[in-house]
């Protein structure tokens, strides 16, 4: 294995996390608002609180890392996401700013307030939105040249594509059915049954629709990008696979074994995130760069190895003291502070 | 060329704002700790509540924190991608370990805030200080040095446009790094101790006689003090730092345009068109004194270097205003602990009060000027002496609207950081928490 691919891996693994820890707090987010909505939020806020609380800063630094990583990495990126991608990349960092600042406001400020919560939700889905530009414009297609050599996006292109918009549909599915399917487990554990009563319904709701946009957009690369969809076909029992994970975490809620089932869901996104991947090799944005020509010196590359395994040392530990004190801490999900 | 001016002006703008989290991000730890500390081994309610109070105020603007770090975190890229993909060759290594220290400090913080009574020796909850106060400084020293490394380019060579032999460690430790991150740690940790100590005067000086308020002027008072000297001294080297390796930037904040011996030193002022100053105070031999330690040393001035290179000659005003404010503010630190040590009474007059009470935000102000200072002060580089702000920055034409939002974000985020804080300390005074903590006591007892 050569530095460059095991540079793309490394922030392939943090992208993942990213997707992951996220979505359940997008889709927390998410839940937390439409249930005032709908008049049931004294059943999810308290199980909600106690998760998000303490982690979401933990969130936002997944999403740095894998930023500040591809720019270590793949210098070149910045120049061309850079340039093409100021505008929805902008509008994710507001939104990301109003997320987060009202958050710490309406958690550790007011308590309570009505209208940080609904900002808190309402952003949870438009971020995920925004941010899937990145991804849809790396796949080609969506970049033109401009009459003084530099390089822009296609917004035409963009809004009138049914693959882009298939892929935003995606990550808003996939955000929900995530989030649903570990709050189901996290209340599980609190053993607080309304709560648990109405996530398990959120993961049967979203599961479907998250598996059926997936597959439509293996469907769609066929006209989107050739070159892709044969890659795509060439790892079809990795998809497979996958699909196999979908049932038997939906097997497992159904058994109420929902920490599993919960498992199976990250197993099902983690198998189809890397083979999507694989499936592009060897570009980070088709056609103009491969991860052969945007990367970085070897010197560098190394370096940035070498500090990655000693970060990791520290990093695992104390991820896992969180995960003790707050995720799989029985006592502290039920009783809270 | 409109992109350039406007990518300058938002760069400017976030890390204006982000800059008021962040000094007070990377200081604020340390004084919880201290305030727990004292709490811990003293047993004093006051201190604990102290610490809690701090840290309860300290979450809200380390989430503003974060997220305006991580707008500008991206905003590097979006608006300067040519300088981003030259660059990132180079200090990609500070930037990477930057994020490991931010992950570090971000998970011990939420460990620290959500375990209060829940470790059963209580010291064990105190040490989850330490990673947060060592993350929040070994963040401010990567990012410095990244900012260090565009002062002083080292570690690399340039040959026909392409890099060769370059040195990641010879990058990160360049000339300009030391006095910079020493600069940025000891004023972060002196203009934090100002605005705790801000906020004890107010409640003095609106005469509430609560012992916590007093307790809590003289612990930030005296660290306040502490690192205001420790700031100038730093400063001082800044100073020589910058004489031997950007004579340029000093020259402009000193309005020094001839080479010269027994240089003087030049206080406030205004320039005139045909660059004579004027309304001065010059003290004469005290910039050859402050540059090489004697009176007759030879200070380059501006007119060494080719006018197109020349920072702008506004950048003296900052100058003034950082320092000036940093002696006021050191010499009002030392008066007010002479005067606690030698029992005078003058501390505790409504109008000295005051003057304490502005130390927080006048201190707020220094650090603002100083970076605009060292910011503008090496225009037009954005990487001195390979490449200039406008080779850096994005063609895209869409920036000024990108400007026009961020103006709009940042100003939600600051009025609304300023209201909830407000709210949260005056709905929820010291004296209703300290009543709290005595039911509870008694209640125990029971």
């Amino acid at each position: 294995m050569n530095v460059e691919i095991l540079g793309i891996s490394v922030l392939w693994l943090f992208l993942f996390g990213y997707v992951i820890v996220a979505s359940i707090d997008f889709g927390a987010g998410f839940f937390n608002a439409s249930t005032i909505v709908t008049r049931k939020h004294h059943i999810v806020n308290t199980v909600i609180q106690r998760y998000l609380s303490p982690v979401w800063e933990i969130t936002n630094v997944f999403l740095v890392f894998f930023f500040v990583g591809m720019i270590g990495f793949f210098p070149s990126t910045a120049y061309y996401f850079g340039t093409v991608l100021l505008i929805p990349i902008s509008i994710s960092i507001i939104l990301l700013a109003l997320r987060g600042s009202y958050y710490a406001f309406g958690t550790y400020g007011t308590k309570g307030h009505v209208g940080y919560t609904l900002m808190y939700g309402v952003t949870g889905v438009l971020i995920p939105a925004s941010l899937s530009t990145a991804l849809i414009v790396s796949q080609g297609g969506f970049i033109r040249e401009t009459a003084t050599g530099g390089i822009e996006l296609d917004y035409v292109a963009l809004f009138t594509s049914p693959f882009a918009w298939s892929i935003v549909v995606l990550s808003l599915t996939s955000v929900l059915f995530i989030s649903a399917s570990f709050l189901a487990y996290y209340s599980s554990v609190a053993e607080d049954k309304g709560a648990l009563k109405l996530f398990r319904k959120y993961t049967w709701i979203w599961s479907f629709p998250t598996i059926l946009t997936a597959l439509g957009i293996i469907i769609e690369m066929r006209w989107h990008n050739v070159v892709h969809y044969e890659g795509l076909l060439s790892l079809w029992w990795l998809f497979a696979l996958s699909f196999v994970c979908f049932i038997v975490s939906l097997m497992l809620l159904k058994k109420a074994s929902y920490g599993w089932s919960f498992i199976f869901v990250v197993l099902q996104f983690a198998i189809a995130f890397y083979a999507y991947g694989v499936s592009r090799y060897p570009y980070i944005l088709y056609p103009h760069l491969t991860i052969y020509d945007g990367f970085t010196n070897q010197t560098m590359a190394y370096a940035l190895v070498t500090v990655f395994i000693l970060g990791l040392l520290l990093l695992i530990p104390s991820l896992y003291l969180v995960f003790k004190l707050f995720i799989m801490n029985k006592p502290y999900i039920q009783k809270g502070k | 060329m409109e992109s350039v001016e406007f990518s300058r002006y938002l760069t400017m703008l976030t890390l204006s704002v982000h800059v008021i989290f962040a000094t007070v991000g990377v200081g604020i730890p340390i004084f919880i700790a201290i305030a727990h500390w004292l709490g811990l081994k003293n047993n004093d309610e006051h201190y604990l509540l102290m610490a809690k109070r701090w840290a309860r105020g300290y979450v809200i603007s380390v989430a503003v924190g974060v997220v305006t770090g991580t707008a500008i975190a991206l905003q590097l890229a979006l608006l300067w991608p040519k300088f981003m993909e030259f660059a990132g060759q180079l200090v990609a290594l500070p930037l990477f370990m930057e994020t490991f220290a931010f992950f570090f400090e971000a998970i011990f913080l939420g460990i620290y805030l959500y375990t209060w009574n829940r470790f059963k020796n209580p010291k064990h909850h105190f040490l989850l200080l330490i990673p947060v106060i060592i993350g929040s400084g070994m963040s401010a020293l990567f990012i410095t040095s990244v900012n260090a490394f565009m002062n002083t380019p080292q570690g690399f060579a340039l040959v026909d446009g392409t890099l060769t032999n370059i040195q990641p460690l010879v990058a990160m430790f360049n000339p300009a790094m030391p006095t910079k991150v020493a600069h940025v740690l000891t004023s972060a940790y002196m203009t934090s101790a100002f605005i705790l100590a801000s906020i004890a005067a107010y409640h003095l000086w609106k005469g509430n006689r609560h012992e916590y308020h007093r307790k809590a002027l003289a612990l930030t008072m005296k660290i306040a003090f502490i690192f205001a000297i420790a700031t100038a001294v730093v400063g001082d080297l800044s100073g020589k730092f910058l004489a031997e390796y950007q004579p340029e930037k000093l020259a402009a904040a000193e309005w020094h345009f001839e080479t010269e011996g027994e240089a003087p030193l030049v206080l406030y002022g205004i320039l005139t068109e045909t660059k004579e100053v004027k309304y001065a105070i010059k003290i004469p031999y005290a910039l050859s004194f402050l540059v090489h330690s004697n009176f007759t040393g030879e200070v380059i001035g501006l007119n060494e270097f080719p006018e197109e290179y020349h920072p702008p000659y506004f950048v003296h005003y900052f100058f003034d205003i950082m320092v000036t404010l940093g002696i006021w503010l050191t010499m009002l630190s030392m008066a007010y602990c002479i005067a606690l040590w030698r029992k005078w009474k003058f501390i505790k007059t409504k109008a000295f009060r005051w003057l304490l009470l502005t130390s927080g935000p006048l201190a707020m102000v220094a650090i603002q000027a100083g970076w605009w200072f060292t910011e503008m002060g090496r225009q037009p580089w954005i990487m001195r002496g390979y490449m200039t702000v406008a080779e850096g920055a994005t063609d895209s034409a869409h920036v000024p609207l990108m400007f026009v939002a961020f103006s709009v974000l940042y100003f939600i985020l600051v009025v609304g950081t300023g209201v909830v804080l407000t709210r949260m300390f005056k709905n929820n005074p010291v004296e209703k928490e300290l009543g709290e903590l005595e039911i509870d006591q008694r209640s125990v007892a029971k």
